[in-house]
């Protein structure tokens, strides 16, 4: 178990920058989840951790060593790969013992270490299969385990769940998060999807093209977003931006408006601080999805509760928000100090 | 329902009918081959040829292993078969341990490497015997295993087979293993070699019949008879001049010849079709 530190660490491929100095801080047994849109440096950021990528400028620190120049496995943590990346010609049992086997652990030790696993993960069954031989979450199971038998003092996950279909997704995303409590071991975790984010994370960062735009837990950062492309990027559906003379009381450094649609409400156009034509109404059950087109052309989302009345499609409305719930942000896109 | 069964039949019994015919065709050389080597020399030289095996089987190959014509045809199978194997085994090692290089290492002239190896594909044996041969020479590899199965070895067909191999496995694998532990040549012998199994079955079946079929080289390199292969041994035993050819010593070593090759065939072509299955997804 450790605590990692990210000094300012920057990226170049050649003459591109990809990272341009992030700095995270992740305690002991942590759970941090680096969450951001696809080719922001996510799987970069990881890969340095894991040392599969040189640091260009700053440190990556292991339990407050510098580990820059330490190959990955010296630097005792593990790391499950988004296709899995199962040795193909191995049984699943020497997939998950083969690190042990090169760190020359003794062949009980091995078995006990892999067959507690194995229970973990409810693989004991499969454990004389070839890795073609079992179902996209069975494979999961087999990179997890191979990641545990290690007792690595980090795990490191790059989108270990986008392989897997949307239920097995739901599932073993509980399953890794009751996991990694159990084992309580630092964990750094990439994705994409900003569900699993808000999900997993004790904390998360969310990256935007090489800049870790804010660091939180996930409800901190949901209600409290510092640029536009965070309150855009965390919760679904999106946060809706206007120009900032929608407002009320508008800042004079805004620029930008966002209103998330669960904060927003329809009434009738003379009410409204906005008007539009409710173009399409998605009843999702316990929730429904007011998509209303504003006169300016933008498509604004409103999210009430489904038990609530639903407007006729194609019926001008008006649209209001609490003033407490209103994002203005400069032109920068940086949140408007409070 | 009759009619289909009745036309089904008829069209299988026409196709097998064919296949057997056209085996037949291609068999009946070789049945010949094995006729004369059973008969004796006076059998073959008054015609008409005979078309059924005689009694002097034992005899006829008894004669070609024991002494044959200029080396004992065992012995010269003994030499064509270490020629084969060092050949077929040789290359695939060297070409295993270069794609790898090529592939997975970053060095200076790395590109430079791959095309060096690349423009050998154009040079094949007879291109470059002459300057080889000066070279086996002077090594005093004449008439040894070394000098028929080194200069052979040197050829990129195989090395760039497995580069494009190499190129279609994951990096993650080789991540992977990097972050499990494993040092290049430990990631080398335990997840690449198992891996490539199926291509190198593949290719011992090739570089063997390659290097069993070697003529021209073992011609040159090896002038004392004890160490004749046994392709251009068969070539030697036509007597020069005048001499009466031993047909019979002659069908008998061309059909041992023959054996080798195909038992290699038979038994990696199991191999090789349950490594192509194993490795279906
Ligand atoms: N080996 C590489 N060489 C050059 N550019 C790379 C390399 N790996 C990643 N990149 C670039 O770095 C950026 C970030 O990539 P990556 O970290 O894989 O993004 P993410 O995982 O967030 O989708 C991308 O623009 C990508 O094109
Ligand atoms: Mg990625």
């Amino acid at each position: 178990m450790a605590a990692i530190t990210l000094d300012s660490v920057h990226k170049s491929f050649g003459r591109t920058e990809v990272i341009h100095g992030v700095s995270i801080d992740i305690q002991d047994g942590e759970f941090i989840v680096i969450v951001g849109p696809s080719g922001c440096g996510k799987s970069t950021l990881l890969r340095m951790v894991a040392g599969l990528e040189t640091v260009t400028r700053g440190e990556v620190r292991i339990d407050g060593v510098c580990v820059n120049d330490e190959e990955p496995m010296d630097r005792d943590i593990a790391m499950v790969f988004q296709n899995y990346a199962l040795y193909p010609h191995m049984s699943v049992f020497d997939n998950m013992a083969y690190g042990l086997k090169i760190a020359r652990v003794p062949k009980s030790e091995i078995q006990r270490r892999v067959n507690v696993a194995a229970e973990m993960l409810q693989l004991e069954a499969l454990l004389e299969r070839r890795p073609r031989e079992l179902s996209g979450g069975q494979r999961q199971r087999v990179a997890m385990g191979r990641a545990i038998v290690r007792k690595p003092k980090v795990f490191l996950f790059d989108e270990p769940l986008s392989n897997l279909d949307a239920k097995l997704r739901v599932q073993m995303r509980l399953e890794i998060r009751d996991l990694q409590k159990e084992l309580g071991v630092t964990s750094l975790y990439v994705t994409h999807d900003q569900v699993e984010a808000m999900t997993l994370a004790d904390r998360m960062v969310v990256m935007n093209k090489g800049i870790a735009d804010q660091k939180g837990a996930p409800l901190e950062v949901y209600s409290d977003p510092r640029t536009a492309f965070v309150a855009g990027f965390i919760g679904s559906p999106a946060t809706n931006f206007l120009p900032v003379e929608a407002a009320t009381n508008p800042r004079h450094d805004a620029s930008l408006l966002g209103v998330r649609p669960e904060h927003a409400i329809t009434c009738t156009p003379s009410e409204g601080r906005i008007q539009g034509r409710l173009i399409y109404a998605e009843a999702l059950g316990a929730e429904t999805l007011l998509h209303v087109k504003l006169a300016d052309g933008i498509l604004f989302t409103v999210r009430q509760a489904g038990t609530d009345p639903i407007p006729s499609e194609g019926a001008e409305c008006g649209i209001i928000w609490d003033q407490r719930h209103q994002l203005m942000f400069r032109a920068d896109g940086i949140r408007c100090e409070e | 329902m009759g009619g289909m069964v009745e036309k089904r039949g008829v069209s299988y019994w026409l196709i097998h009918a064919g296949l057997i015919l056209g085996v037949a065709i291609i068999f009946f050389p070789i049945w010949l081959a094995f006729v004369a080597s059973t008969v004796d020399q006076q059998d073959i030289i008054r015609p008409p040829m005979p078309l059924l095996p005689g009694d002097q089987f034992l005899e006829n190959y008894g004669r070609a292993l024991t002494s044959g014509v200029n080396a004992p045809v065992a012995r010269m199978l003994l030499n064509s078969s270490v020629m084969a194997l060092g050949i077929a085994f040789g290359k695939i090692v060297i070409s295993l341990l270069s794609a790898f290089a090529i592939v997975y290492f970053r060095f200076p002239g790395r590109r430079l490497f791959f095309w060096l190896i690349f423009l050998t594909l154009m040079l094949p044996v007879e291109v470059r015997i002459v300057p080889t041969y000066e070279v086996a020479a002077n090594f005093g590899m004449l008439n040894s295993y070394s000098g028929l199965i080194l200069p052979l070895i040197a050829s990129a067909t195989a090395t760039f087979l497995f580069r494009q191999f190499f190129m279609t496995v994951p990096d993650e694998l080789a991540e992977a293993a990097r972050v499990d532990g494993a040092r290049p040549m430990r990631f080398f012998f335990d997840i690449l070699v198992p891996m490539s199994r199926t291509n190198i079955a593949a290719l011992f079946v090739i570089l063997f019949i390659y290097g069993w079929n070697q003529y021209l080289w073992p011609l040159l390199i090896t002038t004392d008879p004890q160490m004749n292969t046994i392709v251009m041994g068969i070539k030697q035993m036509f007597p020069s001049g005048d001499d009466l050819a031993d047909w019979p010593v002659i069908m008998a070593t061309s059909l041992l010849a023959m054996i080798p090759p195909v038992v290699v065939v038979i038994l990696m072509q199991n191999l090789f079709v349950r490594g192509l299955m194993e490795s279906e997804k």
